[in-house]
């Protein structure tokens, strides 16, 4: 710092920043790529003046000094600018000269993110690497009594029920007296999560829409996506693709006005809708999309004017109480399409969510239960939220799925479970684990991102700026200069990928369990953990 | 892996007809229990056929509580059999009392009452005795129901037949049903040893039911009393075609839609798809996934035998008009009915289900493609 310098409390050196910019002078080409890259100014060219003191053998002269000047790149230390980790610069670097390097034990940073009053806001999830479901192991293997299925050659039925199932002596009551019956969509347990046309660019939402089309069409797996809160680009409403979306309302209702102009013009019903009362990584806040991404498509389909905040209320506005809110909501949707489409609300984890689930018990017209757990991602939200708020799913995915069998409806609502699946990279495992806990299908919105789009994320708070709309590779940005970055064909093609290689490993850990036939849902004695007190809690076995 | 022997006579057989034919087969069991379901009996009880029989293992206390017991509902001891031990108590057989089956006079009430009433009633009776004697240890018991004895003991077929005298024309039979065990620790739970039975429902299976939790934590909250016990994997079994039968009013031949479903693609052509489809959505937690044979019999006489999705244990049935079985290997078949003909064996494949009559004239094959009766 200079000299003349005021020192202010949150004046900050590099070492006070988590990401610490690495960059090489005799590598260096001086090409300038990594600053026009960094998608928060972080870097910038630094012009450096340097001493050098020429001094002979013993002082036979006096010495003298001599200056020069050479240019590089300077890390800004305002926390506003501070490095995010994301490593653009070095992935553009030729000659690999730059590169942000982690240093967790550098945390001024974190007491200085708060200036103005504004408390800290970002994108992306809980930064915690902890993960109950990766210590969950696959522990009943029928091999050592029986012959063990092959996961290659043997036949699997992997596929899952979405919406109201009727017990079965009503179910075929129904049958012979010709009665309506629940819309029930027989589905792939995989689905991806609630990723808004808004928060996600246009090109990943039509990569993302191509990929789930081609698993559909040409691979005939039946796997659904959710719109989240956003509504849908009209021309995909009005598509035989529809079939392929569960259609997101949530409590700002946007881009409800286009999807009901175009019910008329419809030609499939959409596989369900999805009405969305809480969010797994910020309970209690609604959905928020900051002004930097709205502009003139996202303000048409959403209804709004261009450039404005679109925060959703906290709450569904018609709500007087939980019962009541979710009865009359999954009436009027379902009423919508003539009572032909499941229609399911969407919480966060909580305490408190038997209570939901008792309620939708009794509702013959609830088609299922999504839970969303704390380790969701978001685009947007308060750092607090964030970290702190929120329920682990595996504990309030097993107490639902419990209290379901004492009701005897464990067949009959359909418990969707997400947040947190595959955060460490292990989609396949922790799907199963929480498949064998009791949910009918898992959601998961960042894996997929990280996996078919590239994203950068990860739990050591490395990018997170989904919500201002700098996304480094386009999956989060609404500026065509960013997110022309990011070829729909290919996420197609990474989607595809993601869903074939969890396809087998799914098998792989099923076939050992001697389970093929039906998707082992609630099969509790194949899981095992080396935690007693969560062996316990999940009524799971303890082994060491 | 246990071995399963059934036999389905015109005329009553000595059980030691089946015990003969699992000692056969002793390669593939360990000896170490059998089971024995007993129905359509010949002797003095085929006399009796309406008064129900409890069969069971009672300690001297047991005994006691059970005449006390029976006496406050008003039933009346009709005939008594007991099974003296007629060698020594053989090498890790435990010594657990009197084992015995006694049919009663019921009730006047209960006489007069429906016949499904009568048959709840001795559901629960025999319900209340179990849980009755797991308090002390002193009463086990296995069924009550008319014409049907049930023996169970650990230790080899042969020899526990033998210990019992178990070729006693008393419990001659027409419909036989015989396990021996595999793998069974001296110190089991005899409610876990096959065949289970409920209400006049019996069947016993080899192999393991990898399924099992999520199938019996569904049974249990059926919210009927007969859906417990559970100490075997296999007992989900009897249940789920007790389930099918008597609440979903379907016959034999649809268990197997029930159990190991069409797949969607073979379902696409199916006469009866709309049925199957609503079968397979609605009873999706009752879905087994093997391996497994099962063989099994029903109130009216009907034995049955199927396999797994993908047919992972072996099963054949065989025999001539009057005399059929239903075993897990043929040699327990050719020790059993050594003059029929045994290319007309039927070694039945992965879809199908496999009926023997009670008139025991010739072997039924429903395949799962096939149309279905309609639901009575």
């Amino acid at each position: 710092m200079q000299s003349t310098a005021v020192i202010t409390p949150s004046t900050l050196s590099v070492v006070d920043l988590p990401w610490q910019i690495e960059w090489n002078k005799d590598t260096c080409t001086l090409c300038g790529r990594c600053t026009s890259v960094c998608p928060v100014n972080a870097i910038e060219l630094g012009v450096f003046r340097k001493r050098t003191v020429e001094a002979t053998i013993a002082l036979q002269k006096k010495p003298t000094n001599s200056y020069s000047i050479y240019y590089g790149i300077r890390q800004r230390t305002d926390p506003a600018y501070r490095c995010i980790g994301c490593g653009m610069c070095n992935m553009v670097c030729p000659n690999n000269a730059i590169a942000p390097r982690l240093r967790p034990e550098a945390t001024t940073l974190k007491f200085h993110n708060n200036r103005g009053g504004s408390a800290r806001t970002r994108g992306g999830r809980r930064n915690d690497t902890g993960s109950l479901l990766d210590q969950i192991k696959f522990i009943r293997i029928s091999m050592l009594t029986d012959p063990a299925l092959d996961a290659g050659r043997h036949e699997f039925e992997l596929r899952t029920l979405l919406g109201r199932i009727q017990p079965p002596e009503e179910g075929l009551a129904a049958l012979r007296d010709n009665a309506w019956v629940p819309a029930v969509r027989e589905i792939y347990p995989l689905m991806i999560g609630s990723m808004s046309f808004g928060a996600l660019s246009p090109n990943m939402w039509e990569g993302l829409v191509m990929g789930v089309t081609y698993l559909n069409e040409e691979l005939h797996m039946p796997v659904r996506m959710c719109t989240g809160e956003g509504g849908c680009p009209p021309r995909l409403l009005r598509s035989r693709f529809l079939k392929y979306m569960v259609l997101q309302i949530a409590s700002g209702y946007f881009g409800w006005d286009e999807i009901i102009k175009a019910l008329p013009d419809m030609k499939e019903d959409p596989c369900a809708i999805e009405i969305k009362y809480g969010q797994g990584a910020k309970p209690g806040d609604g959905g928020l999309l900051m002004w930097y991404k709205v502009n003139k498509l996202i303000a048409a389909i959403r209804g709004v004017p261009q450039g404005v905040s679109l925060p959703s209320p906290p709450t569904h506005q018609t709500k007087y109480s939980i019962e009541e809110a979710v009865a009359k909501m999954i009436q009027s949707m379902s009423m919508a399409w003539g009572f032909r489409v499941p229609v399911y609300p969407k919480i966060s984890g909580t305490t408190s969510s038997t209570a939901v689930l008792n309620n939708l018990v009794r509702n013959p017209y609830a088609a299922g239960l999504a839970i969303d757990g704390e380790d969701g991602g978001t685009g947007a939200a308060y750092n607090v939220s964030m970290n702190h708020m929120g329920h682990p799913i595996a504990t309030n995915l097993r107490d639902c799925y419990e209290n379901l069998c004492i009701a005897g409806k464990q067949n009959e609502i359909p418990l969707i479970a997400g947040g947190g699946i595959g955060k460490n990279g292990n989609l396949a495992a922790n799907a199963a684990a929480l498949i064998m806990l009791g949910a009918s299908a898992v959601q998961s919105g960042k894996y997929i991102m990280q996996a078919a789009a590239g994203c950068l994320g990860s739990e050591h708070d490395r990018c997170n700026v989904c919500n201002i709309g700098v996304c480094p590779k386009g999956i989060t940005s609404q500026d065509p200069r960013v997110y022309r970055r990011l070829d729909p064909e290919l996420v197609a093609e990474r989607l595809v990928d993601v869903f074939l290689s969890f396809d087998t490993e799914l098998r792989k850990i099923v076939a050992p369990l001697g389970r093929s036939t039906s998707l082992p849902i609630g099969m509790s004695d194949a899981l095992g953990i080396g935690d007693y007190h969560a062996a316990e809690r999940l009524k799971i076995k303890y082994v060491v | 892996m246990c071995r399963l022997f059934a036999l389905s006579s015109r005329d009553p057989v000595s059980p030691m007809r089946a015990i003969e034919a699992l000692n056969v087969m002793k390669e593939g069991h360990d000896g170490s229990g059998v089971g024995l379901f007993l129905h359509d009996l010949g002797g003095p009880f085929g006399d009796m056929k309406g008064a129900p029989i409890l069969s069971g293992i009672f300690t001297d206390e047991g005994l006691k509580r059970l005449d006390a017991f029976m006496d406050e509902r008003g039933f009346v001891t009709k005939a008594t059999l007991v099974l003296d031990p007629k060698t020594p108590t053989p090498v890790g057989t435990p010594v657990r009392g009197t084992y015995m089956a006694r049919a009663y006079e019921i009730p006047a009430d209960l006489k007069a009452a429906s016949k499904a009433e009568r048959e709840m009633t001795y559901m629960s009776i025999r319900v209340t005795l179990r849980l009755l004697g797991e308090e002390r240890d002193d009463i086990r018991v296995f069924s009550f129901w008319p014409d049907t004895i049930m023996v169970k003991e650990v230790g080899d077929p042969m020899t526990v037949a033998e210990y019992l005298g178990l070729d006693r024309p008393e419990l001659y039979a027409r419909r036989i049903l015989s396990q021996g065990r595999q793998n069974t620790n001296y110190a089991i739970n005899l409610y876990a040893c096959h065949p289970f039975f409920l209400q006049g429902v019996c069947t016993m299976t080899n192999g393991e039911n990898t399924a099992f939790i999520p199938i019996k934590e569904y049974l249990l909250s059926r919210g009927f009393k007969g859906y417990m016990g559970y100490q075997s994997d296999s007992e989900v079994f009897a249940h789920i075609m007790h389930f099918t039968r008597n609440r979903l009013g379907l016959g034999v031949e649809y268990y197997k839609h029930v159990i190991t479903p069409l797949s969607d693609a073979e379902m696409e052509g199916h006469p009866d798809r709309a049925m199957l489809a609503r079968i397979k959505q609605t009873c999706r937690k009752l879905i087994i996934d093997g391996p497994n044979c099962v063989i099994g019999c029903l109130p009216e006489g009907d034995m049955f035998m199927v396999h797994d999705r993908k047919k992972l244990r072996p099963g054949v049935v065989g025999g001539h008009d009057g005399i059929f079985a239903f075993s897990s290997e043929i040699c327990g078949l050719d020790a059993a009915i050594p003059d029929r003909d045994p290319h007309t064996d039927v070694q039945p494949m992965h879809l199908d289900t496999v009926i023997v009559r009670p008139e025991c004239q010739e072997v039924t094959v429903c395949n799962q493609l096939q149309s279905l009766p309609r639901p009575h």
